[in-house]
C-alpha cells in the first residue's frame, strides 16, 4: 500500500515535470513523425514488400521497439541532474521506499513511449496498417517491457557512474551493437548464418521478432510468448538492481 | 538527542593506478542534547559533511554506532529517517519546480497526506517569508531565497533533529543575519538543530555548543566561551617603541595580573592576562609610573580561531 503510493508520488511529480517542458512533449511527437514520413517511403522497395501496408507492418513494430531501447537508455541523463541538484539525496533521506523511487520514474517513461507508439500507430493507419487491437495491445505491453527494463538499467547506471560524461559513451556502446544485431531496422532474414547466430543471443531480437509476429496477427507463434517471457524477466532483474543501486549510498 | 561512538568512515579514491586510502571520519564521539544548536565547526576536508551524511543514513560508517533521537542508527535507520530532517551542503531544489511544489512533495514522500502536506507547505512558505515566490520556479530565486526553502523542506514534517549542512555559506551579511535567526527560531519552537560552518563567528554567536572538528578527529568540544577560557584570557596588547621595550618589559614583568609576556621584535609586548578590562589600567599606572610613553594599548579577546591555533597548531583562516 505504502509502495503503491509512494510510486505514484513519484510518478505524478516526474510526469509533470516532463508535461511543464513543452520542447520535449513536441521532441517526443515529432521525431518518430519523421521516422515514419521520411524513412518509411523507401521502404517498400528495400524490403521488397508487395504494398506499402505490407512494409508497414514490418518497419512500425521494429521503430517502436527502436524508440523503447532508446527512449529508456537515455532516461540516465536526467537522473544525474537530479543527483547533482541533491533531489535524490533529498528523497533518499525520507523513509520513502526506495522502488518507489525507481518505479515511478521508470513508469513515467513507459507512459511517455506508450503515447508515442500511440501517436505512431494511428499515423500508420492513414498508410493503410491494420493490425486487430488485441494483438496491438500486446504489443504495447512487449514495448512497455522493455522501455521499462532499458530506462530502470539506465537509471542503475547512472546512479553508479554520476556523470554524463561517463554515461554518453557507456550507452552508445552498449546500444550500437545491440541495435545493429536486432534486425530492428530491416530484418536479419537476409542476413549470413554467422550473424543470425549472433542475433540469437540479443534479447532484442527476439523482442523485435515478437512484435512482428503480433503486427502481422500471427498471435498464436511461438515468437509472441518467447519474446514476451525474454523482455518481462530481464525487466524484472533490471529493475530488481535498479533499484538496488537507489538504496546503496550515491553521493 | 543524538550519541555517537566512534563513528569512523573511510573513503578509496583512485588517482591513476593508485589507490589512495582517505579517513575522513576517524573515530567521532559526541553528545549533543535536546533543544540546543549544536555546531561542527572545522575547515575544508575535515569531516564534517561525511559526519552528517552518516548520521543522516546517507551512508554507512565503516565502525561505530550512534543513536539518535532514541533510535539505532544501525539497527533502524528507517526509524532516523522518519524523527530527522538533513538539508544538503550543496542545494537541494529542482530548477524547474516551485517552492511549493517542492515542499507538498517533500511532506508527501514522509507519508503526510495531499491535504495535510499542502497546508503545511502553506505554514512553512509563510514561516519562512516565502509566500511571495511560493509559486516560482526555484530557478529564479535568489542564493538567501533557495537557502530557506531548502531549510523549510527539512523540517516540514517536523523532526526533532534537523541537520544543517553549512546553511550560510555564499549568504550575503544581511542573509546571514536572517538565517540565523530562522534558526533562533526553530530551537524554540522545540528542535535540536545540528550545523556545520565554517564561519568562527557564526559558532559563536549561534551555537549553544560547538564540536571543532580537523582533520577527521574532534579536537575540542565545550560552550565558546569555555572553550575561549580553556587555552587562555584575554591578551593585551602594548604599543612601545623599540627602545623603550625591554624597559618596559622589565616594569611589567611580575606584576601579578600578569601571566606571562612576550616581546614582539617590532617593539610592543604581549601580556597574557586573567580579565583585560581590569588589567589595562593598572598597566597604563605601571607605565606612567616608570616614565615610559606607550603608543597605544588594545585589548585582544581569544577567539575560537585562537582556540583552533591551539589545538592544531594552525589558524582555521589559513586552512
Ligand atoms: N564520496 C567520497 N569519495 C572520496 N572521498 C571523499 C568522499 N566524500 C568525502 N571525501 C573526502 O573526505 C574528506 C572529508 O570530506 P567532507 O566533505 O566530510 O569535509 P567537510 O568538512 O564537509 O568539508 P567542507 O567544509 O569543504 O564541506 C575530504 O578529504 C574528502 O575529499
Ligand atoms: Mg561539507
Amino acid at each position: 500500500m505504502k509502495f503503491a503510493r509512494d510510486t505514484w508520488l513519484i510518478f505524478q511529480r516526474q510526469l509533470q515535470l516532463l508535461l511543464r517542458n513543452p520542447v520535449w512533449v513536441f521532441v517526443g511527437v515529432f521525431q518518430p513523425v519523421m521516422y515514419l514520413l521520411l524513412f518509411a517511403p523507401l521502404l517498400k522497395p528495400a524490403l521488397n514488400a508487395p504494398t506499402q501496408a505490407a512494409a508497414y507492418k514490418i518497419f512500425v513494430p521494429g521503430l517502436l521497439v527502436l524508440l523503447a531501447i532508446f527512449g529508456g537508455l537515455f532516461q540516465g541523463f536526467g537522473l544525474i541532474a537530479e543527483l547533482r541538484a541533491g533531489v535524490i539525496e533529498r528523497s533518499r533521506v525520507t523513509p520513502i521506499s526506495r522502488l518507489a523511487l525507481l518505479l515511478g520514474r521508470s513508469l513515467r517513461d513507459v507512459v511517455s513511449l506508450i503515447a508515442q507508439a500511440i501517436i505512431i500507430t494511428l499515423l500508420a493507419l492513414l498508410f493503410d496498417l491494420r493490425v486487430f487491437i488485441g494483438d496491438l495491445l500486446l504489443a504495447y505491453l512487449m514495448l512497455a517491457l522493455i522501455a521499462l527494463m532499458t530506462s530502470a538499467v539506465s537509471y542503475g547506471v547512472a546512479l553508479k557512474v554520476k556523470s554524463e560524461d561517463a554515461l554518453a559513451p557507456l550507452m552508445n556502446t552498449v546500444a550500437q551493437p545491440v541495435l545493429l544485431l536486432s534486425g530492428i531496422l530491416l530484418p536479419l532474414t537476409f542476413a549470413p548464418g554467422w550473424l543470425q547466430g549472433i542475433a540469437d543471443w540479443n534479447p532484442f531480437s527476439w523482442a523485435v521478432d515478437g512484435t512482428r509476429a503480433l503486427f502481422a496477427g500471427d498471435l498464436g507463434s511461438d515468437k509472441v510468448w518467447q519474446g514476451l517471457t525474454i523482455t518481462a524477466v530481464l525487466a524484472a532483474l533490471g529493475v530488481f538492481w535498479a533499484a538496488r543501486q537507489f538504496a546503496r549510498s550515491v553521493r | 538527542m543524538i550519541e555517537t561512538r566512534g563513528l569512523r568512515k573511510s573513503f578509496r579514491s583512485r588517482a591513476g593506478r593508485e589507490t589512495k586510502t582517505v579517513d575522513a571520519v576517524r573515530g567521532v564521539n559526541l553528545e549533543v542534547a535536546e533543544g540546543e544548536i549544536f555546531g561542527f565547526l572545522g575547515p575544508n576536508g575535515a569531516g564534517k559533511t561525511t559526519t552528517l551524511r552518516m548520521l543522516a543514513t546517507l551512508i554507512e560508517p565503516d565502525g561505530g554506532d550512534a543513536t539518535i533521537a532514541g533510535a539505532d542508527l544501525r539497527k533502524d535507520p528507517a526509524e532516523v529517517r522518519r524523527r530527522i530532517g538533513y538539508v544538503p551542503q550543496g542545494g537541494s531544489t529542482w530548477d524547474e519546480s516551485t517552492a511549493r511544489e517542492e515542499l507538498v512533495l517533500h511532506a508527501r514522500m514522509y507519508g503526510i497526506g495531499k491535504a495535510d502536506a499542502q497546508r503545511r507547505a502553506a505554514r512553512a512558505l509563510d514561516a519562512f517569508q516565502l509566500t511571495e515566490y511560493a509559486d516560482r520556479k526555484c530557478k529564479t530565486y535568489s542564493g538567501g531565497q533557495r537557502r530557506r526553502v531548502e531549510i523549510a523542506l527539512g523540517i516540514i514534517h517536523e523532526p526533532k533533529i534537523v541537520f544543517l549542512d553549512e546553511p550560510t555559506t555564499g549568504l550575503d551579511p544581511q542573509s546571514r543575519a536572517h538565517m540565523w535567526d530562522e534558526i533562533r527560531r526553530l530551537r524554540s519552537d522545540g528542535m535540536t538543530v545540528f550545523i556545520t560552518t565554517h564561519y568562527l563567528d557564526e559558532a559563536d554567536a549561534l551555537c549553544d555548543r560547538i564540536a571543532i572538528m580537523d582533520n577527521g578527529e574532534v579536537v575540542a568540544e565545550g560552550t565558546p566561551a569555555a572553550l575561549k577560557r580553556e587555552i587562555s584570557g584575554d591578551v593585551v596588547l602594548v604599543g612601545l617603541d623599540v627602545a623603550a621595550t625591554p624597559q618596559a618589559a622589565k616594569a611589567l614583568d611580575g606584576e601579578p595580573y600578569v601571566n606571562k609576556l612576550e616581546t614582539a621584535d617590532e617593539g610592543g609586548l604581549r601580556l597574557y592576562v586573567d580579565e583585560g578590562a581590569t588589567a589595562i589600567p593598572q598597566v597604563l599606572r605601571r607605565l606612567d609610573h616608570a616614565g615610559l610613553e606607550l603608543r597605544s594599548i588594545e585589548l585582544h579577546r581569544p577567539s575560537l580561531d585562537d582556540v583552533f591555533l591551539t589545538k592544531t597548531g594552525r589558524s582555521l583562516r589559513e586552512s
